[in-house]
Parts: structure tokens; sequence; C-alpha cells
């Protein structure tokens, strides 16, 4: 313990000096680091969490089923379609779950229908029984690959409408099955967002079925493929939503528009859309065969507007015009350029710190590890004298360790994490301590201060081991269970605990050395 | 140089002898705990109950009276609002809405426009959370789960390190600090949520390593003083290492401070946690994870094969050893804490009026054995 080779001192000094110049950055603001600081040295900084620079953390459910709901009532109507084409009858066919069921009347075709569904739709599984009753079902691994596409398809679109609004470094991760995670540091409104990101944005162009009367439609009596829905903003006398019988038929889908703008037209906010080539050509040859007709632009089942129209718009493209200010008109071009989300998505949880709670956070963080290290430095200078000395410079060196790795890593410092920080400050002491205690006890037996120092490292050791490795436990569990704010707090902790043995047991005790070989005291002054 | 001085050299203090009162004092101080448990119940926060936080700061001191009524209007069901660590800082809470994630946000939308409407320009949002009841059971869930996991594998590793009745020892003092805690935040009805989790597995930790350097201790002395009645002995082994138990705690407790005082509002409450756990966790490796290897007898153990470095060698001699104590010697078996001096292997003669006497007896042997065993090593 007491020989001392110069590589161990010439690696251990090399690591403090590679995490001095790893830690010295945190000490500069941003602007007048990327300013005056040398370019040839590490920049990066401690990478602060939501809770310290202020921002939002959303976690988003992806309502997934509904994608396979839609699969499956596209299913109906593809097996409708099949079974009248080759005659075969049936009955009761119907959606049962996430299952297609029906019944063949005349059993004799059972085989017949069975080839035909079973070439229907390679994700399709047919089961049939011996009295013709049919259950169609998607394969487990088409199941698999709809889920999977459905939330990459939700992550891309929720960066792209995260990009439009011009947040600055969004992180968006797919968590589990059905969820998303999304932090967008520094955020200003996070309200707006939330609503942007709320909104499935499904349009689709409708005509309006006219042969409704108001009384029909207040009563809900419409004809098939008729569907009664409320208007987005506009409301009756009485204060109700305004309904409108809509044909289900979808005219031209939102999925062809090629880009959206905010404008103005007549001192009033308006979107105006372009479609794709057939997205042009179909919206063409409706507005042509409809003209005088009332046309709805529906949006997520709510009617925006239902203007009559004019005359062909035959250019691809077209003005919504509805009850919009400058804001939604602009929030609502910017959902139709970055495209549907491919089902409806919910908000589960929602953690938004504005920025002048992370500034006082911060600042309050600083101040408690300020004069936490100094009682913690005081005491260990009182308390052991020169040895405290030591103790104390190993405990900055700790922490200067602790910045450097934070920085390389870019780990996530967080309010928890700074006060994982300051509590490492008070319990990195103890290796130091024990130590300390253990070569006074020796001193006490009537060792001499070279075999005292000795056996004091070597016993300390074994105990520093046992007692640090519990805590490195219950950091590895925290971060392995714990989300967000909790996991800076293991991140600073188990750090912490790795460089408070390394400074006790290296750097103090080759200070230590250092000293006792150069000026041999008969006692030592502990 | 003056030298500040908090535990006198040589301390005897015989902690074991008050072992019943203690045990009796924490037994009733966690009955207690349980029943406030079950009678009052934690205050558990947004993140296991699921609801609305939102902290707002105002220019002039905030009129909370004025902002109740506003928001009691609203119909949202229980509404709570409290200054925040200053004057023109407002927490607000509000339950859980009935229905989906969706009615959660339709609420905060509505609390936003209501406070807007009256208040209007002179609010900051400084914080907003929200935790739907889904996400409210699976945190609950990794809580448990983290904490059951992080006990076991602590427990674990100092049966794999030590012996079985040091693990159960050590599990009796960590059920002490939780349980205690747990009494803490029912008593004074502090918020209990993610952070407050993260202490309590901190605690543990904490617990668990001023047990782990007292345990150290004893297993080195049952090496060294091989006839010390067990008593006795775990009692040196306090003494040995209080000196370490009070520095460490106090310096940890000293930094804590400084986290209370000027840390902000909103890791109070997990300062508060770690500090009180801080004080019960040294109290509790002191007085009862030494004093339950007292009682938890080691015989229960004995079918356990020693653990990780013992070898058959050193338990044979052990064997022939008869002083006719098995508890004891399950302990002896104990593996080598380090590989230098090795201690474990002297069969030095200690007379049984010196196992007795006085310590500074015992300490002069011990270190006279030490300077021979070198002297033989040398040859």
């Amino acid at each position: 313990m007491l020989r001392i080779r110069l590589w161990q001192v010439i690696v251990v000094a090399l690591i403090c000096a590679v995490s001095v110049l790893f830690a010295v950055p945190n000490l500069f603001n941003k602007e007048s680091l990327s300013e005056s600081y040398p370019d040839w040295l590490p920049s990066q900084q401690v990478n602060l969490g939501l809770d310290l620079q202020g921002g939002s953390h959303l976690l988003l459910e992806v309502q997934i089923e509904k994608v396979l709901i839609e699969r499956i009532e596209a299913l109906v109507d593809d097996v409708r379609g099949a079974l009248r084409a080759e005659r075969i009858g049936y009955t009761g066919l119907k959606m049962k779950g996430l299952t297609v069921i029906f019944q063949l009347t005349d059993i004799e075709k059972s085989d017949a229908a069975y080839e035909l569904l079973s070439d229907l739709d390679r994700e399709v599984e047919v089961n049939r029984d011996d009295q013709g009753a049919f259950v169609l079902s998607l394969t487990d691994s088409a199941i698999a690959e709809r889920k999977s596409s459905a939330l990459g398809q939700s992550i891309e679109i929720i960066r792209r409408r995260i990009d439009e609004t011009g947040v600055a470094e969004p992180t968006i991760q797919r968590q589990g099955e059905d969820r998303i995670l999304v932090q967008l540091p520094g955020i200003d409104d996070p309200e707006r967002l939330k609503r942007l990101l709320g909104k499935t944005a499904k349009m689709s162009f409708h005509l309006v079925d006219q042969t409704v009367t108001d009384s029909d439609l207040a009563r809900g009596r419409l004809p098939p493929g008729t569907m009664k829905l409320p208007a987005d903003d506009e409301v009756d006398d009485a204060g109700n939503p305004r309904y409108y019988p809509i044909r289900k038929r979808v005219m031209v889908s939102g999925d062809s528009l090629v880009d959206s703008q905010p404008t103005f037209q007549d001192n009033q906010a308006v979107v105006n859309f372009r479609f794709d080539a057939s997205g042009a050509k179909k919206f063409g040859r409706v507005t042509q065969e409809n003209v005088g007709r009332p046309f709805a632009i529906v949006l997520d089942g709510k009617v925006i507007s239902a203007p009559v129209i004019r005359e062909a718009i035959l250019g691809g493209s077209g003005v919504i015009s509805g009850n919009f200010n400058t804001q939604s008109a602009r929030d609502l071009a910017l959902l139709l350029r970055a495209g549907a989300l491919p089902a409806p998505m919910k908000i589960l949880e929602e953690r938004t710190v504005g920025p002048d709670l992370g500034a006082d956070s911060i600042d309050a963080g600083k101040i408690a590890s300020l004069i936490g290290l100094a009682a913690v430095l005081i005491f260990m200078l009182l308390y052991y004298g020169l040895f405290g000395i030591v103790a104390d410079i190993a405990l900055i060196l700790n922490l200067v360790i602790i910045l450097g790795l934070l920085s390389v890593l870019q780990a996530t410092l967080t309010l928890p994490g700074i006060a994982g920080i300051v509590l490492t400050i008070g319990m990195a002491v103890d290796a130091n301590v024990l130590i300390f205690e253990r070569i006074r006890e020796e001193l006490k037996a009537g060792r001499s201060p070279f075999s005292a120092m000795e056996a004091g490292y070597k016993r300390a050791f074994t105990t520093i081991f046992d007692s640090n490795l519990t805590t490195l436990i219950a950091a590895f569990i925290l971060y392995i269970f714990g989300s967000g704010p909790v996991q800076g707090f293991a991140v600073t902790l188990g750090i912490g605990i790795a460089t408070s043995m390394f400074t006790a047991m290296l750097v103090s005790r080759y200070i230590l050395v250092w000293w006792l070989k150069r000026t041999r005291p008969k006692t030592l002054p502990l | 140089m003056w030298r500040l001085r908090l535990i006198p050299d040589n301390t005897d203090i015989p902690f074991l002898r008050f072992r019943r009162g203690l045990f009796a004092f924490s037994a009733i101080l966690m009955v207690l705990s349980i029943v406030l448990l079950f009678v009052k119940g934690l205050n558990f926060g947004i993140d296991f109950e699921g609801g609305i936080l939102i902290e707002v700061g105002t220019e002039k001191p905030a009129d909370i009276g004025a902002m109740r009524v506003t928001l009691g209007d609203l119909g949202l069901g229980e509404v709570s609002l409290q200054e925040f660590g200053s004057a023109t800082d407002v927490l607000i809470r509000i339950e859980r809405q009935p229905g989906d994630a969706e009615a959660q946000q339709v609420a905060i939308t509505h609390v936003r426009a209501a406070l807007e409407k009256n208040f209007g320009s002179e609010l900051t949002y400084r914080r907003t959370e929200f935790v739907g009841p889904k996400v409210g059971a699976e945190l609950i869930q990794a809580g448990i789960i983290a904490m059951v996991l992080s006990i076991a594998l602590m427990l674990v590793y100092i049966w794999f390190r030590f012996e079985l009745p040091f693990a159960i020892g050590a599990i009796i003092a960590l059920m002490h600090d939780v349980i205690l805690t747990l009494g803490m935040f029912a008593l004074f009805g502090l918020e209990f949520n993610l952070a407050i989790v993260a202490a309590i597995l901190l605690i543990v930790g904490y617990s668990m390593n001023d047990t782990v350097v007292v345990y150290d201790r004893v297993r080195e002395n049952l090496r060294k003083y091989k006839k010390m009645p067990l008593i006795e002995l775990l009692n040196v082994s306090v003494n040995d290492t209080l000196s370490r138990t009070v520095i460490t705690s106090l310096t940890t407790l000293l930094a804590l401070a400084a986290l209370l005082i000027f840390g902000g509002e909103v890791i109070r409450d997990f300062t508060i946690a770690m500090i009180w756990g801080v004080v019960v966790g040294t109290y509790s490796s002191v007085f009862i994870a030494a004093a339950a290897l007292m009682t938890v007898k080691p015989g229960a153990g004995s079918n356990v094969a020693p653990a990780g470095f013992g070898s058959a060698e050193r338990t044979k001699t052990l064997d022939a050893d008869d002083d006719g104590d098995e508890a004891r010697k399950r302990f002896a078996s104990l593996p080598a804490p380090d590989d230098e001096d090795d201690d474990d292997d002297l069969d030095v003669e200690v007379s049984p009026a010196e196992a007795g006497g006085s310590r500074a007896s015992r300490r002069a042997t011990s270190s006279r054995v030490r300077r021979n065993k070198r002297r033989r090593k040398k040859r």
C-alpha cells in the first residue's frame, strides 16, 4: 500500500487532469464558451434535465387498437364484396372483437368460400366449422406489424409537427408497444404543443346530404350512408353545436395534400392547400359535378366548414375558410402539412417546468452544494487537521471528476441529481473517514506511522468496498426502475460513489504517502 | 493545532446492554408507524394517485383566497391551494378527474382559462404536472418492485460476503428504517411521491452501508478474539466503529442541512426524508443491526455452506478449537476480508482472563500478535 509506482501516479494524475479539462467548460455560460473558449479543448457542458432548464415532458399513448379496428372494418367490406361477387349466400356478417364472423346459408359452398377468402388477404387467417360458421382474424404477425408501423408512423408525424413549431432539440422516443415519450426543452407554450400533438388531423372532403331536413337531423333519422357530424365551432342560437348531415363517402382524402399554408382572404385568416396530381384530378371532378352544392371539410370528425361550390376547382388547390384566427389557421396548416396520425393519441403524463422555476432550482442547487461543501470541508479540517486537508483535496477532486464524467457521458443532471451530488459530498468523505479512523486505531495499537498507514489503508479497503457496493446496488436499481429526474439522481449517486472510492483509495493515499516519505514523522497528526 | 474531538478515544459504551429496552422501543415505534399507515395513510402525490398539479407565480403576493373561490367554482372536485416557499408562489393540486386522460387535459385547460381570466397577466406557470391513472398505477408497481428488488439484492450480497445471520440482522434493521420512514410521512402528512421512493431506496442503501461497516468489524473481531463472549465482542465492534459512524453521519447531515435550507421548495420533502433516514439508519445500524446478531441465533443458518472464500483447512482448525460455542464457530468460519496479514489463521491463545479483561490489554495482545506474525513472515 505504501509502495507506489511512478506509472500509477502518472495514470491517476492523468485521469484527474482529463477530468478537470472536461469539467471546466461548465464554469462558463454557453455564449462565452462558444465565442472565446479554445476550439481544441472539450467544450461539452452538463446536460440539464427538463426540471432545470424548463420544458415539457409528455408521455403519449397511441390508441393502436383503433388502427386494428379500422383494418377489421375494411375487412368486413372486402368479405362482403368477395362473397357477393361469387354469389355465395351468408348471414350475420359483422365484426366481433377483432374478428369478422358470418354464417354460410348454403353449407355446400363451404370449401368454395374458404378458398375464396383464404386468397383474399394474406394477412388474414380463415377458420370455419362444420356448420358453416366462419371466423376471420388477422394473423399475429400482421397485428404486430400493424402496431409497430402505426407507432413508427406516429413518431414520424409527431417529429414533423414538432419540427414545424421550431422547438430546438426535442427528444422523441418510442416506449414499449404503444407509447411515445416526447421531451421538449425550453418551450414557452406547452398548451399549444399539446393541442398540436393531441390532434389526429385526419382531413377529408365530403358532400352534404341535402335531402335530410333539419327535424330529421335533430331526431337522428338519417338515410344509410349519411352521418351526423358536429361543426367545429359553429353554434346555434341556444349555444349548442350545429350539426351537419354528411355523406359517409370520402370524396377526396387529406392524404393527397402536398402543401398547406395559412394566409388571408378578405382580411380573414384562412388556410390554403394544394393536392398532388391524383388528388387534384379527383377534386376537380367532384367540384365540377357538384357546383352549387355544399362541400364539407371534415377534420377529426368535425365539420370545419361546408362552403357551397361556386365553380369547378381544377387547379388542385383551394382555401379552407372557417372561424380561424391567425394562430388557429397557422396550426391547422401545420397539422395538414405534417400529415395525419394513423390513430388518435392520448396524453398519459405531463410534466412541464417553466423556465424561471428551472433557473431558481439551479441557483438553489448551486448554493446548497457550495454551502454543503464548505461545511464538510471545514469540518474535516477541524477534525483531522493535516489529514483533513488531504481528505478535502480528495473531496474537491471528487466533485470535479463527477462534473467531468457527467459532461463526457452527457448524462442528464436533474434537480434530484443535484441532491445526489450534495449527498455525495457528505458521503464521499466516508471512505477517508474509515481509513483515518483505522490508521488511528493502528497507531493506538502501537504501530509506527508507516505500518499504521499501511495497515489502515489495507484493512479499510474491504470495508469501503463492501459498504459502498450496497449503496451502488441501490443506485443501480433506481436507474433501472426510475424515470426522468429520479434516474438523474441515480446517475449522480452512482458516479459519486465510484469517484469517492477512487479519490480516497488512490489520490489521498498518494498524497499522504508522499508526505510521509518526505517528512518521516515520528508521530502522525491524527 | 486545535482539533475538534467528538468521540473520545477508546470508548467502551455498553451499547448491547440496552438492547432489550431499545428493541422494545423500536418495536413500539414500528407498530405505531404501521397503525398510522393504516389509520391515517400516506398522503400520496399525483405520481401515484393521478391528478393535476400546477404551480403559479404571481407578481404581488398571491390572493390565495380569491384563487380558491375561482377554482372552486369550476366543479373539479377537491382543489387544494397552498403557498409554496414564498408569498408569490402558489401550488394548486386538483384531484384526479373522472374519466380518462382526456378529462384531465380538459381540466387543465379550464383551470388555466379561469386563472387567466381572473388574475390575468401577472401569472406565470412555473410547473404543470399531470399523471393519468394508468401511469400512476404503473409507477406504484415500479416503485414497489424497485424497493423489494434492491433490498433483496443487498441481502444476497450480505449473505454472500458474510453469512446468513448477518443478512437476517441487516433485513431487520432495513425494515425498521423503511417502516419508520413511512410512519414519519404518515404522521406529518408529507407528500409521498416518486422522489420519496428514491429517498427511501437511498436510505436503505445508506443504512446498509452503515450496517456493513459495523458487521465488517464484527467479522474481523470474531477472528481476532476467538474466545470472547459474543455480547462483548459485538459491543467492542460497535465501539471500534463508533467514531466513523458518528463522523460520516455528521458530514452527511451537514450536507443535507445545506440542501434543506438552501435547496429550494421542490426537494424539501425529499431532503426531510433523507435527514430522517440518516438519523434512523445510523441508530438502527448501531442498536438494531448489531444487537440483532445476539437474537438471531446463528445456528439457524448452519446448514448453509460457508460463503465464498472459506477454505476447508480453516474450517478444520476451527473444529479442533473446542470452545463449545456453536455460534462463535459459525461466525469464525467467515471468509477473510482481506488477503494480507491473515490474522485469521493465527493460533494465538487468548486466555479467558484477557478476553474478559480490559480493552487495553486486549489491544496490547492483538498488536503483539501482529508483530510476532510479521516477524514470522519475514523469516
